[in-house]
């Protein structure tokens, strides 16, 4: 009995010991099940659920009359499902006999079949035709894991034409890789210049997702949710195609041109351009390496916008700025007037006017006429920088304008303060004198020469240059700028020298004057200089067109109509181009005639029923 | 060897001995099976076939085992101990060496309807033959460590060949197994300390020879979010299962983990963590209660047995039960090594709920037989 009684002592014990363990066991279960269950379940949901994205169509692209200017071309896409495929190699070799296959996308295809689990789509080939489409389908059977797919392919119908305003869109580049999960969908494009960029975010709309049931693997089983994708906004931009191809034909009469035409009143920027172009189409289907380098190579820059990115000095097109600061100092006024010897003489130097046998007296509409610059020497000296700064800043230069293109410059208005901050230096007197004629220090862009012309000519109102008239259909707003306080006896003599540098026969652009009815126009001419005139030359009466090509002057013009009642700002650029009144001013007389008679100000009917309900 | 004298049910008629069978314990056994029933449906995706069917016959044929069990004399299932014991460690080299003639690591020998795996047969058959060496021994033998010689050497047989096949789960469940029973003997607690310390004092040897798939279980239980996809896949998977289920669970047939094919082995040794991420803390704990009433059962079975071999053979039953739920959920719960140890009754697979069923067998008949009262000679 002594055993028995010792058997039940030790079995106790041990039953003991069993209540131990699952009293642990439970408190475990409890544990996991109670105290961590939320950090389990949010496991378990991602465990469960893979999210897949649908692209979403890009939003179109027009100009003020509903002319597509970027749209979606439909396109033909060649997809591999690698697990499909015995041989991949092979069967990329045999597809590569039907459509072209470079060595180079080979090589990505493999890379990308190595990245992605085998039952994902890797895109083969995309933009091709229908009849590369065809030709593959034939030859399916043969094909193990390819399939075809319709996609979207992003076309601009103007071309070259707008390649600059627009811009285009291209693969996310690793500089651009945010998080986003939009930037994984194989094919995704973002904008990567002009509105393209600046309103990428608008255009792209909203990315469809797919939320599906996943086995361990990463296979989808079933779909959970499926929320289809939103196109992003139709962009309505103020351009008017018909001008801006006219316009982009009439700079590419040059090496290198810019064109800015806007509205002087409500800002609307109805044609900018930049010459030479290139093909953005060429960029969306992928640029051959070759092309590349060879728009990368060329000196005219055809990738750059040149008039929003461009910085030139602005030669005599900036003497309104300093008849204007003159004017409003009060330092002059209309019937002041200055001799002219051909020359200007502050202290030891010796400052030349273009006309080196001089203009005589002068007063101011005579010297916007003839561009003297004896006489804004003398005006500048009385004024002085920070008076002349002051008023190019309230005419919106040196600064940028926040205008709807990324990479728009800040051109250059120096003063005092500047060149001590910038130099460690005094300002020199010489200094203010060349800067009143627009050289020197100065720099401006052919989009703040614009809408310098333009707020001169339309009563002082401080207009900026605008491009977006709407998205979607969100209607029109219609800008309107306050005045900036010139009086406008100021302006009004002001306008009286830029018509009369047109319309005088003693006018430095009237060869380009107007002469069809009932249109007109006004204006100033403006040769600036890349390289100062040496001495030597001067003597040696070396003519700047015999330089060679990058050491010429530019050549500008800006300009208004009509005259009486000015609607259009106009400023032309062109590189090198020697003289504005030769080079710039007929191209800028070609614009305004063809924008006076097209008049895109008007409300136009155009068939297009949208565009009707938002005008 | 000669039986001893008996008294009371000495010659039962088979009626009586039917009567005697506790009818609420395979009650409970039929309400465990029916858990691993709805368990293993669910694992197919609310399927019968493949696991479920199989899962109910077999415990059918179970539970008529366990009653022609029950029926034969205790004291036959004493002279058979040795014999059965025998023909475990014969299966169990035979096993071994066909695994090393090249056949790999095969641990059952296929009899058509079920792979018998002999370390299964093993447990019980071990359990048997110590009941039936301690029998016999007196309170002063079991305090004669030259007595225990006899006895060790039975465990460490077939623990050996385990370990070589190799099957740490199970080599580890004869262990502890043979541990109880030596302590329900009767053996001196100092001995239980010394190999204890010898036992920890030889773990960097044991170490040495682990198979290296061993060593990284072992390393990936102490550490197994450093390795998710890898070899502690399998832990942090059952835990996100089980942790998901919450108190009330996701529902029959609802198990997200299970269903989707994150759980590994869902209907083997992770059945535990698709019952509980369907059926919450709330299926845990019950099944938990249903295995403790099972153990109680046994116990009071085990305490009213006369004779000494009844007693100990019931409490190695019990047990030997009790630690395949310990391993096995300690496993699924991240609290223990993967091993490879399936859930008595629950889990899919023939030979561990067959000697699950045979030792319950084996302690039906002791209850049968229990005023039998008997000494070996």
């Amino acid at each position: 009995m002594e055993r028995r009684k010792e058997f039940t002592r030790r079995a106790l014990m041990l039953g003991a010991g069993k209540v131990f363990v699952f009293g642990v066991l439970a408190s475990r279960l409890a544990y996991l099940q109670v105290i961590e269950q939320k950090k389990f379940q949010m496991l378990s949901d991602k465990n469960r659920i893979s999210l897949r994205l649908l692209p979403a169509q890009r939003g179109e692209i027009m100009d003020r009359f509903g002319v597509p200017l970027a749209i979606n071309r439909q396109d033909f896409r060649a997809f591999l499902v690698p697990e499909q495929s015995n041989n991949v190699e092979d069967v990329i070799a045999r597809l590569s006999r039907l459509i072209p296959i470079s060595e180079d996308e080979k090589k990505e295809i493999l890379f990308g079949i190595g990245k992605h689990r085998p039952f994902m789509p890797i895109l083969v080939k995309e933009n091709l035709t229908w009849d590369d489409m065809a030709k593959v389908e034939l030859n399916l059977p043969d094909l193990a894991g390819v399939s075809m797919a319709e996609g979207q392919i992003r076309s601009y119908p103007l071309g070259a034409a707008t390649a600059h305003i627009i811009g285009y869109v291209g693969r996310v580049s690793k500089v651009e890789l945010t998080n986003d999960p939009v930037m994984s969908i194989p094919g995704f494009r973002i904008g990567k210049t002009g509105v393209e960029k600046k309103y990428d975010t608008v255009l792209q709309g909203e990315v469809g997702r797919i939320q599906a049931e996943v086995n361990v693997v990463g296979r989808e089983i079933r779909e959970l949710t499926r929320t289809e994708s939103k196109k992003g906004h139709r962009l309505t931009l103020t351009l008017d195609a018909g001008l801006q191809m006219q316009c982009q034909e009439y700079i590419a009469r040059e090496t290198s041109a810019a064109a800015v035409v806007m509205d002087v009143n409500n800002g609307e920027v109805y044609a900018l351009c930049s010459h030479p172009s290139f093909n953005p189409n060429l960029f969306s289907s992928g640029l051959p390496a070759d092309l590349w380098e060879e728009l990368l190579a060329n000196p005219a820059k055809p990738l750059n916008n040149k008039a929003v990115a461009g910085q030139y000095p602005p030669g005599s097109t900036f003497k309104m700025v300093t008849a204007l600061a003159g004017l409003e100092s009060g330092v002059m006024d209309a019937s002041t007037r200055v001799y002219c010897p051909g020359h200007y003489i502050l202290g030891k130097s010796k400052f030349h006017c273009w006309k080196s046998q001089g203009h005589g007296s002068v007063d101011m509409v005579t010297a916007l006429r003839e561009s003297c610059d004896t006489f804004f020497y003398e005006i500048g000296k009385r004024v002085g920088i920070d008076g002349i700064a002051k008023v190019a800043h309230r005419l919106g230069l040196g600064e940028r304008l926040g205008f709807d293109v990324p990479g728009e410059s800040r051109g250059m208005m120096p003063n005092r303060a500047w060149k001590r901050k910038r130099y460690g230096q005094k300002w020199q007197q010489g200094e203010t004198l060349i800067s009143a004629i627009g050289q020197g220090y100065v720099l401006t862009t052919p989009l703040q020469l614009a809408t310098m012309t333009a707020r001169l000519v339309n009563g002082g109102k401080a207009v900026k240059p605008i491009l977006v008239r709407s998205i979607e259909d969100e209607g029109n707003k219609i800008h309107e700028w306050s005045s900036m306080g010139f009086r406008k006896a100021h302006l009004d003599f002001i306008r009286k020298g830029m018509m009369e540098v047109v319309n005088d026969r003693r006018g430095t652009a009237y060869s380009s004057r107007l002469s069809e009815e009932p249109y007109s126009m006004g204006g100033k001419t403006g040769t600036s200089q890349v390289r100062r005139i040496t001495q030597a030359q001067r003597d040696a009466g070396i003519k700047n067109e015999d330089l060679p090509w990058k050491f010429r002057h530019h050549a500008l013009f800006v300009g208004y109509a009509p005259v009486d009642k000015p609607k259009y700002a106009v400023a032309v650029i062109v590189e090198h181009g020697v003289g504005g009144a030769t080079a710039a001013a007929p191209i800028a007389r070609d614009i305004l005639l063809a924008v006076q008679k097209r008049d895109p100000r008007k409300n136009r009917t155009v068939d297009i029923p949208k565009e009707e309900k938002s005008l | 060897m000669s039986m001893g004298s008996s008294i009371g049910q000495g010659h039962l008629s088979v009626t009586e001995k039917l009567m005697l069978i506790s009818w609420p314990f395979l009650l409970l056994l039929v309400m465990v099976a029916g858990v691993g029933f709805i368990s293993l449906y669910s694992a197919a995706g609310g399927n019968i076939d493949p696991w479920a069917g199989k899962h109910a016959v077999r415990f059918a044929l179970g539970m008529c085992g366990i009653i022609v069990v029950s029926l034969i004399d205790i004291r036959i299932w004493m002279k058979l101990a040795y014999p059965i014991y025998v023909l475990g460690i014969a299966l169990l080299i035979y096993v071994d060496i066909r695994g090393h003639i090249g056949m790999g690591a095969q641990r059952w020998i296929s009899l058509g309807f079920l792979q018998l795996q002999p370390s299964e047969v093993m447990k019980i058959a071990l359990v048997l033959a110590l009941a039936r060496f301690f029998h016999g021994s007196t309170v002063e033998d079991v305090r004669n460590p030259l007595f225990l010689l006899a006895p060790l050497v039975l465990v460490g047989l077939p623990a050996m060949f385990v370990m070589f096949q190799p099957d740490l789960g199970t080599a580890m469940t004869i262990l502890m197994v043979a541990t109880a029973i030596f302590f329900l003997a009767g053996v001196s607690y100092w001995m239980f300390g010394v190999v204890l310390a010898g036992g920890v004092a030889l773990l960097p040897v044991a170490w040495h020879f682990l198979h290296d798939y061993q060593k990284r279980r072992v390393l990936v239980f102490l550490n197994p979010e450093n390795d998710p996809l890898g070899a502690g896949y399998h832990i942090t998977q059952s835990k996100i299962a089980l942790g998901s289920g919450g108190i009330t669970g996701k529902g029959f047939l609802q198990g997200s983990q299970s269903h989707l094919n994150f759980l590994p082995e869902k209907q083997t040794d992770f059945i535990f963590t698709l019952f509980t991420e369907e059926w919450g803390l709330v299926g845990g704990i019950s099944l938990m209660a249903l295995f403790a009433m099972i153990i109680v059962y046994g116990y009071f079975i085990a305490m009213n047995c006369q004779n000494k071999f009844a007693r100990l053979l019931s409490m190695g039953v019990v047990v030997n039960f009790f630690v395949y739920i310990f391993i096995n959920m300690g496993m699924v719960m991240g609290l223990l090594p993967v091993v490879g140890v399936p859930l008595p009754m629950i889990s899919y697979g023939g030979t561990a709920m067959l000697s699950v069923m045979f030792g319950f067998g084996l302690l039906m008949s002791a209850h049968v037989h229990r005023d039998i009262k008997f000494t070996s000679g």
